[in-house]
């Protein structure tokens, strides 16, 4: 069957406006509701940094949401470690600090969002420093939250997403066998050098007797590279707010 | 279904039942005889990828379900007043509406599984299966029998991938659907023993190890032969 040119168009232009309005319709309805998941999946990475991720996973949405109020309190940094409460009249809070968009401005005009895991309901009992991290992984974004002890020193634990990495290769370090690998890591040297956890090339070798040193992904070294240097630069511009907290404890 | 009787025919025919022999085939023959995947070897990619656990192929065959029904019969609904120099063109604008619903849906209601799965189900648009299914049925079948066909193509599809997650995940993870299974044997045993899991079926290499043993099982059983 031989159809003309125009009808050909007008079939054409009334079959891109229906799915056009149909797809547009149910990215408005849904919006709202991909917005709670969204901040609701942030909320359990940042918990997965200083919690088993199993726990995570036996709780409700709501319970998470309850916990995470309770448990943590978060500020937003500059690089010199000043407390940030508002950014060209607007007020600012942690959680609502774009992290990738501010990655792609310099360092030092970023903001740093820095989360407080304390006892439950008081604020004073700190257990761990829980900060994000940003970087470039091999194919596209990765990111994460590492927490540390209160001696700001000893990592208690990492979680790591990401957007774009290879399934079974780069995209391993979103397992928690991998993060578990960070626990126990110092982030500082002896001589009190900065001296951030590198992950290694190749895989299967002990490094628990390392302080700064795990065990690395077979198939994967750039990602690696990406978490190394994700830890480097972020663990340097928290330096100032690290100092100043050890300074008070 | 009466538009079925008003064909153009100038003798009336009498209804064909609901599930006739003929439409029974329609979802019988695409699960063995005609399996999309281990016969027509279609939607590798996809078998490859998803199914290290049972959970996330789960949702992924509930998906392609969905889209391969749906887009059938959408299409068999549009057949007459589509125009055949755009047919593909028009095929694919409907496959990937329906997956980008999918897609959103997931990210709304189970976001953890939108990660996992992640490109994957946006893939489903490519997957040849439904394409296939369109150009080869839908485009001249009426929708109800579209219907059948679509859900016959997609539960041979999922059946195999679930097939191939259950023994990825149990021989690579030890578990089934999240349940340690390999634990609790090794418990039976005693402490000393231990049941290993292996490392190889959770990479992509142990798919295709399953899925050429699932096809050897299944062409030695219906003696088909590649011509």
């Amino acid at each position: 069957m031989q159809q003309s040119n125009s009808y050909i168009i007008t079939f054409s232009v009334i079959l891109t406006v229906v799915l056009g309005f149909l797809l547009s319709g149910t990215s408005q309805l849904l919006g709202p509701i991909q917005k709670e998941a969204v901040a609701l999946d942030t909320k359990k990475q940042i918990l997965g940094a200083v919690i088993p991720v199993e726990e995570i996973a036996a709780m409700k949405p709501a319970d998470i949401n309850a916990y995470y109020e309770n448990t943590i309190s978060s500020k937003v940094v500059n690089i010199s470690g000043e407390e940030v409460t508002e950014q060209d009249g607007v007020a600012v809070t942690a959680e609502t600090v774009d992290i990738s968009k501010n990655y792609k401005k310099p360092a030092d005009q970023r903001l740093y969002p820095v989360f407080i895991f304390h006892d439950e309901g008081s604020e004073d009992k700190v257990i761990s420093y829980i900060l994000p991290v940003y970087g470039a992984g091999l194919w596209d974004a990765i990111w994460g939250y590492l927490a540390l002890e209160t001696d700001i020193n000893t990592i208690k634990g990492v979680t790591f997403s990401h957007a774009g990495e290879t399934p079974g290769l780069g995209a391993r370090i979103t397992s928690p066998e991998v993060q578990n690998r960070y626990t126990g890591k110092k982030i500082y040297s002896e001589s009190g050098e900065l001296e951030p956890v590198e992950m290694q090339k190749g895989e299967g070798r002990d490094y628990s007797g390392q302080e700064h040193q795990v065990d690395g992904l077979s198939g994967a070294t750039l990602t690696a590279k990406g978490v190394n240097n994700m830890f480097v630069n972020y663990l340097g511009a928290y330096q100032a707010y690290l100092e100043k907290v050890k300074g008070k404890s | 279904m009466s538009t079925e009787t008003a064909e153009k025919t100038a003798f009336k025919k009498p209804a064909e039942a609901m599930l006739s022999k003929r439409r029974k085939k329609l979802i019988s023959d695409p699960l063995v005889d005609d399996n999309p995947v281990t016969i027509q070897v279609l939607g590798i990619c996809s078998a490859l990828a998803v199914t290290t656990q049972m959970k996330p192929t789960l949702v992924m065959a509930l998906s392609v379900v969905f889209v391969i029904v749906m887009s059938n019969l959408t299409i068999s609904l549009m057949r007459n007043t589509i125009p055949s120099r755009v047919r593909i063109i028009v095929q694919l604008a409907v496959v990937a509406t329906l997956v980008t619903l999918v897609n959103e849906v997931l990210k709304a209601f189970a976001y953890d599984m939108y990660k996992e799965l992640s490109v994957f189900v946006g893939l489903i648009i490519t997957n040849c299966i439904v394409m296939g299914r369109l150009e080869a049925f839908a485009m001249g079948n009426k929708p109800y029998d579209s219907i059948l066909d679509g859900f016959g193509s997609a539960l041979g599809y999922s059946w195999i991938i679930l097939a191939v997650a259950f023994f990825r995940e149990l021989w690579g993870s030890g578990t089934v659907f999240g349940i340690p299974v390999f634990d609790t044997i090794s418990s039976l045993f005693g402490e000393d023993f231990n049941l290993a899991t292996n490392g190889l079926m959770v990479s992509p290499v142990g798919a295709f190890i399953i899925l050429g043993l699932i096809i050897w099982v299944q062409r030695t059983k219906t003696g088909y032969v590649e011509h």
